[in-house]
C-alpha cells in the first residue's frame, strides 16, 4: 500500500543558486513526514523532485527502492495535492475525483461508484455533481485529497495545502488529514512553514534552511532537542544569549556573556571553541523578586506585558539591553510584575542549552 | 453610467458616449441600413429614381440564387474559409501553448515581436510578397529543386490563396487563444500529468476546455477575416479560384449597381452570421465569453 522514499544525497540548482544542497534522508513507508522551513528553504523545491516535475542535478530519488530518474510524473506512485489544490473547475467535483481513474481507462460506472466511495471517506456525501466553485475552502480541501487517493498512491506529497484554510478549519484539517493518513497508511510528506501544523500531525519532522537538512526528529525531539540554533529559534519561542564557552565539565558548560554568566547543557557537537549561543525557552524563565538560590538569575526590567488567555508573556530587558520574553501561567491570584518592575529572570542549567549555528552549504 | 461620471466626470463622459455613439450610429448602422434598404431596390438610371419601376423586392436576392456560379463561388469561399481557419486553429494551438505555457517570460515577448513584425508591412505588399515567392520561378521552386524536388505549380486552384489567408489571419487565431492559455493556472497542467494522464489527454481534459472561447474568438475572427478579404484571393488567385467577396465587388464597381452588390453582401453577412452561431453552439460557449 505504501512504499518509502530515499533521497540519496540530492541537489537541485537553479543556475548558479542551489536551491536545495545535499539532502540524504529515508522517508519510512507508511511515515507522516513533514519538510519544516521558511519560504525560500528549498522544501517545494523537495516535493517537486520526488513527484518528477524535475529530476536532481546530482544524486537520486528512490521510491520503494527504485530510482525514479528520468521518470515522468504520470508514471510516478506518487500524488501531490497542491498548495491552490488546482482542482479543474470545469469539471463536477466527481470527475475531479475520478479523473486519475478516467485516464488509466476505467469505464465510467466504476469510477462513479469509486468517487463516491471516496467522498464518503473524506465526509462529502452528497456533493458528487457539484462544481467546484460551490464548495468552502475546506470543502474544496477534501475534494484535493479524495482526488489524489482516487489513484492509489504509495506516496502522497502534500504542499502547504492548509495555509488558505482559517485558523478553526486549519485545526481541524490537521486532525482530519493525520486520521485519513493512518486509515490509508499511504506515506505522507508534508510541506511547510508552520510549525505547530508540523509538530501537531507528523511522525518525524525534517528542518530545512537555505536548502540544506538542520535535523531530522520526532517533533518532541525537535522541540526539547533541537540540534543547532536554527532549529531552536525556528520552532518555538527562544531567548538568545551571546557570549563565549568558560569551560565544559560533564556534559555542562559555564558560558560567559555581557550580562553574566551561565551554567547550560551543550548542544550535539559542540566543543569549548565552538561558536554558539544560548537558548532559553520562555516558558521555562520564571521571575521572582529575589534571585533565585540555585540556577541561573539575571536582573530585568519588565518592559511590556501581552494577556493571551491561558498565559502571559511578559517582556523584559536586560542590563545590555538585550530584549527576552517569560511565559507566565495566567493565575489571577498571582498576577505577573507590572511593566517598569525590576525583577529576577531565572532558569535551571537543564533548561538552557548551548547550540552551534545552523548548517549551511558545504 | 454614474460609476463613469463619478470616474471621468460628467463632461469627460458624455464626450466619450458621443464619439461611441457616432462610431456606432454614422459609421456602422447608418451605412449597413442604407445599404440594407438598397439590397431591396433595382438598379435603375438615375431619371427613374422615384419612378414606377422603384420598388421593393426580393430580385436582387434571386439574381444570386438564379446564378450557379455565384451560388458555386459562394460555396467555396465558405469552404475554403473553413480550410483557412481550421488549418490556422492547427497551428496555432501547439505555438499558443508553447509561448504561454513553456518558453520562459523572459524569451517570450521577443518571440511575439517576430510574430507581429511582418504585420507593420501592408497586406497588399505581404500578398505580392507570397506571389513571389510562391511563382513557378520563384524562391520557393528553387530552393525545392535545389534539395532534388519537382517545382510545384503552387498558384493554381486555391493553393496560394489558402497559404496567403493563413500567414495573414494566423495572428488573429494566436492571440485569443495565447490569451487564453495564459489564463490557466499551470498547477492544473501539473495536476493533471501527476494524476497520470496523458499529455494529449491533459489537453483534451484540461486545457482545451480551459481555451474554447479563446479558440472560438479566434475561429470567428479569422473565418470573417477570411470570407470578407479581397487584397489577398485576388492577389493570390489563379484561373480558377474566385472568392465571393470578388463578386461583390464586380457588381459595386465594375457594374456600378450597388443594389445587387448589396444583396450579395448582405448574403454574406448572413454566412458569417451563421458560422458564428454555429461555432459557438459547437464549442458552447456564449457570445460574452467570446467578447472578453
Amino acid at each position: 500500500m505504501s512504499e518509502d522514499v530515499t533521497l540519496s544525497n540530492i541537489s537541485m540548482d537553479f543556475g548558479k543558486f542551489r536551491a536545495v544542497d545535499k539532502v540524504d534522508i529515508t522517508i519510512k513507508a507508511g511515515e507522516f513526514f513533514s519538510f519544516l522551513g521558511p519560504s525560500g528553504c528549498g522544501k517545494t523545491t523537495i516535493l517537486r523532485l520526488i513527484s518528477g516535475f524535475m529530476d536532481p542535478t546530482q544524486g537520486k530519488v528512490l521510491i520503494g527502492g527504485k530510482d525514479m530518474t528520468g521518470t515522468r510524473p504520470n508514471e510516478r506512485p506518487t500524488a501531490l495535492i497542491f498548495q491552490n489544490l488546482a482542482l479543474f473547475p470545469l469539471m463536477p467535483i466527481w470527475e475531479n475525483i475520478a479523473f486519475g481513474l478516467e485516464v488509466r481507462g476505467v469505464d465510467k460506472a466504476t469510477r462513479r461508484a469509486k468517487a463516491e466511495e471516496l467522498l464518503k471517506l473524506v465526509d462529502l456525501h452528497e456533493s458528487a455533481d457539484k462544481k467546484v466553485s460551490q464548495l468552502s475552502g475546506g470543502q474544496k480541501q477534501r475534494v484535493a485529497i479524495a482526488r489524489a487517493l482516487a489513484v492509489e498512491p504509495k506516496v502522497m506529497l502534500l504542499d502547504e495545502p492548509l495555509s488558505a484554510l482559517d485558523l478553526k478549519l486549519r485545526q481541524h484539517m490537521r486532525a482530519e488529514l493525520r486520521a485519513i493518513q493512518k486509515r490509508t497508511g499511504v506515506t505522507f510528506i508534508y510541506i511547510t512553514h508552520d510549525q505547530g501544523e508540523a509538530l501537531a500531525m507528523s511522525d518525524r519532522v525534517g528542518v530545512m534552511s537555505q536548502g540544506v537538512l538542520q535535523q531530522v526528529a520526532t517533533p518532541n525531539e525537535i522541540y526539547n532537542q533541537p540540534s543547532n540554533g536554527f532549529v531552536a529559534s525556528f520552532v518555538g519561542e527562544n531567548n538568545i544569549f551571546d557570549g563565549k564557552i568558560k569551560s565544559i565539565k560533564a556534559g555542562e558548560a559555564t558560558y560567559d556573556t555581557s550580562v553574566g554568566s551561565f551554567a547550560a547543557k551543550i548542544g550535539p557537537g559542540v566543543t569549548k571553541d565552538t561558536p554558539v549561543r544560548l537558548y532559553v525557552r520562555p516558558e521555562h524563565c520564571t521571575l521572582t523578586k529575589a534571585a533565585a538560590k540555585s540556577g541561573n538569575s539575571i536582573p530585568v526590567e519588565v518592559t511590556e506585558s501581552a494577556f493571551e488567555g491561558n498565559f502571559i508573556n511578559v517582556f523584559l530587558k536586560d542590563n545590555a539591553g538585550q530584549t527576552h520574553m517569560a511565559q507566565v501561567q495566567n493565575d489571577p491570584t498571582a498576577p505577573p510584575p507590572q511593566r517598569g518592575a525590576k525583577v529576577q529572570m531565572n532558569f535551571d542549567a537543564d533548561h538552557g542549552v548551548l547550540l552551534a549555528h545552523a548548517k549551511t552549504r558545504s | 453610467m454614474s460609476e463613469l461620471i463619478r470616474r471621468y466626470g460628467s463632461s469627460l463622459t458624455w464626450i466619450i458616449i458621443a464619439f461611441t455613439a457616432f462610431w456606432l450610429l454614422v459609421l456602422v448602422l447608418i451605412p449597413n441600413f442604407v445599404l440594407f434598404e438598397f439590397s431591396f431596390k433595382p438598379y435603375l438610371p438615375v431619371d427613374q429614381l422615384g419612378g414606377p419601376k422603384d420598388f421593393y423586392s426580393l430580385n436582387n436576392y434571386w439574381t444570386f440564387f438564379n446564378s450557379p456560379i455565384h451560388i458555386r463561388i459562394f460555396f467555396q469561399t465558405v469552404l475554403y474559409s473553413s480550410a483557412v481557419t481550421l488549418l490556422c486553429l492547427i497551428l496555432s494551438y501547439p505555438l499558443a501553448y508553447f509561448l504561454a505555457k513553456i518558453v520562459d517570460a523572459k524569451t517570450a515577448p521577443s518571440i511575439f515581436l517576430l510574430l507581429i513584425i511582418p504585420l507593420w508591412v501592408s497586406e497588399i505588399l505581404r500578398s505580392f510578397a507570397w506571389f513571389i515567392i510562391l511563382a513557378f520561378n520563384g524562391p520557393l521552386n528553387a530552393m525545392l529543386q535545389g534539395i532534388g524536388l519537382e517545382p510545384v505549380r503552387w498558384i493554381s486552384g486555391f493553393n496560394a490563396v489558402i497559404i496567403g489567408l493563413i500567414y495573414s489571419y494566423l495572428l488573429f487565431m494566436l492571440l485569443p487563444i495565447y490569451n487564453a492559455i495564459s489564463s490557466l493556472d499551470t498547477n492544473q497542467i501539473e495536476a493533471s500529468e501527476d494524476l497520470g494522464a496523458s499529455l494529449w489527454r491533459t489537453h483534451w481534459r484540461v486545457v482545451i476546455p480551459h481555451s474554447k472561447p479563446g479558440i472560438a474568438s479566434g475561429c470567428v475572427m479569422v473565418f470573417m477575416l477570411c470570407a470578407g478579404s479581397v487584397i489577398v484571393p485576388s492577389t493570390l488567385a489563379s484561373p480558377s479560384s474566385r472568392w465571393f467577396t470578388e463578386i461583390i465587388q464586380q457588381w459595386m464597381f465594375e457594374g456600378l449597381d450597388w443594389n445587387t452588390g448589396a444583396a450579395y453582401a448582405f448574403l454574406l453577412l448572413t454566412l458569417c452570421i451563421i458560422f458564428v452561431s454555429l461555432v459557438m453552439r459547437l464549442l458552447n460557449v456564449r457570445l460574452v465569453d467570446i467578447a472578453k
